[in-house]
């Protein structure tokens, strides 16, 4: 590190920006989600059996708040996700190569652009 | 000495730049006394042993900040730590990781006082003022915002510490990074523009995932990790808003 | 640099909290396949459902609410290295009182989201 040397602006605040606001909204409701959709639903407990039939889900799919809800869970979840990932793989000596950057960030972008064109298309 | 004389063995890691390719071990028996730090065990060593053996020491007492190793793989002050914690089990210094070694415990920390000088160190008033304005006032709780961050000894445990560091060389790093906060939060300073430039940069804050060891190590309890946290978010804030206010800090 | 997080007991934990991102990522695209689903069609989100139920799925899901569950938890824990200094009539809060704030936050949330689910269900 020299001090004469000019530094770029990091474009991190992007990434970490969604890495944050993931990490939040899956630490606040990623484990009653998880519950609810994987467990309690198909296993019959605690909520009525049609819970997530095709009309309820589709009817929460159209309305404005759902759609926005299932685009932040899904989206964020994996730009959370993806940033962890790519530090990691730093970490573990894989130093951040496209490859890593299309195995992480490029299927959060996929995915998130995925979900945007099916919420949108509903 | 009486003959419950008790000894540990001391494990050290040796270099000489002159006569070494690589650094390597040597253990020593050294008798101690349980007011022993593991600092005298190394002076016990060079006293008795091998007078070649070099360390880095001065005050003794956990303020200089000088005399920082790896004490079986942990960054501590060797001053303040004390062989009888370790006995009956052999203790291994180190020069501090992270760092190039001179020779032996002593560490290159040129690269750190670049960091350091980086950040601007130092008031950059926010207004000068003539003598004949007199002093700068600050409130108490105005001082509460950095105290803190001025206890920091520059013992650079924190950097042995911070896995980002060892990846990363450039980053600028956790005690730099509090000296910045430290001076970015005092209300007389009006430096944080050029400061962010840094903290901002692609050798700045965004280098730390939270591992949050820094602060764990820390002797003076600065919690450097909390310091480039919260950058974390001002850099974010001055990323997104800089459009806005075309004062903000860095291009 | 090779294996340093196998070196302390520190590391160890951060490297499994970071882990947890592979979890939040396969659960996020669980959830992604399902929207896909949704989108072709009832019987096509009804074999969704279906599939959710079988033993495989199951297992998935204890093992994702389980991680889910330690990223949440670890969230919260770093709270007091990763958040601002929370400050109450001029004092800054003890570190245990940020981290369990914000367990008390997940808990409220968690509890907010099943309550939901349950009174649009019925």
């Amino acid at each position: 590190m020299k001090n004469t040397k000019i530094r770029k602006r990091s474009n991190a605040p992007i990434f970490w920006g969604l890495f944050g606001g993931g990490g939040m909204l899956a630490a606040l409701f990623g484990p009653m989600l998880v519950f609810i959709t994987g467990l309690a639903i198909p296993l019959g407990l605690l909520l009525p059996a049609d819970t997530m039939s095709y009309a309820k889900m589709l009817a929460f799919a159209q309305n404005i708040l759902g759609k926005g809800f299932i685009f932040a869970v899904i989206a964020l979840f994996m730009w959370h996700a993806a940033h962890r990932i790519f530090h990691s793989l730093h970490e573990f000596g894989v130093h951040a190569g496209t490859g890593c950057k299309l195995l992480t960030y490029g299927v959060a972008f996929v995915s998130t652009i995925v979900a945007a064109v099916i919420l949108l298309g509903l | 000495m009486s003959d419950t004389q008790k000894i540990i063995e001391i494990e050290v890691l040796r270099y000489n730049p002159e006569s070494d390719q690589e650094p390597h071990s040597q253990v020593y028996k050294v008798p101690f006394t349980d007011d022993m730090s593991v600092l005298q065990g190394a002076q016990y060593i060079k006293d008795n042993f091998d007078g070649s053996l070099t360390y880095r020491w001065s005050c003794r007492m956990a303020i200089c900040g000088s005399c920082g190793m790896m004490i079986n793989g942990v960054p501590k002050l060797s001053c303040e730590t004390f062989l009888r914690d370790y006995y009956p089990n052999r203790i291994r210094i180190e020069a501090m990781a992270h760092f190039p070694i001179e020779k032996d415990l002593v560490v290159d920390l040129s690269g750190f006082m670049e960091k350091l000088e980086a950040i601007q160190p130092y008031i950059i008033p926010k207004e000068p003022r003539t003598l004949e304005q007199g002093e700068y006032i600050q409130t108490p709780s105005q001082f509460a915002e950095f105290i803190q961050y001025t206890s920091c000894i520059n013992c650079t445990l924190c950097y042995a510490a911070c896995p980002q560091v060892g990846l990363n060389p450039d980053f600028i790093g956790p005690a730099a990074i509090a000296l910045a906060h430290r001076y970015n939060m005092d209300s007389r300073d009006g430096g944080q523009a050029q400061r962010m430039e840094l903290l901002a940069s692609e050798d700045g804050v965004y280098n730390c995932s939270a591992v949050g060891y820094c602060s764990e190590v820390c002797p003076k309890h600065v919690d450097p990790g909390n310091a480039v946290n919260v950058n974390k978010i001002h850099a974010a804030k001055d990323y997104f808003l800089r459009f806005l206010s075309p004062k903000g800090g860095s291009k | 640099m090779d294996g340093w997080w196998k070196k302390n007991p520190h590391f160890v934990e951060y490297m499994i909290h970071e882990g947890t991102a592979v979890f939040v990522a396969a659960y996020a695209l669980t959830l992604l396949c399902g929207l896909v689903r949704l989108g072709q069609g009832e019987a096509a989100w009804n074999a969704w459902l279906e599939a959710l139920k079988s033993p495989f799925s199951l297992v998935a899901h204890v093992v994702f609410l389980a991680a889910i569950a330690y990223h949440a938890f670890t969230w919260f824990k770093l709270f007091p290295l990763t958040m601002p200094p929370m400050v109450v009539n001029g004092k800054k809060v003890a570190p245990e009182v940020m981290v369990n704030t914000g367990l008390a936050a997940a808990v409220a949330a968690a509890l907010a989201l099943l309550g939901f689910v349950w009174r649009i269900a019925a």
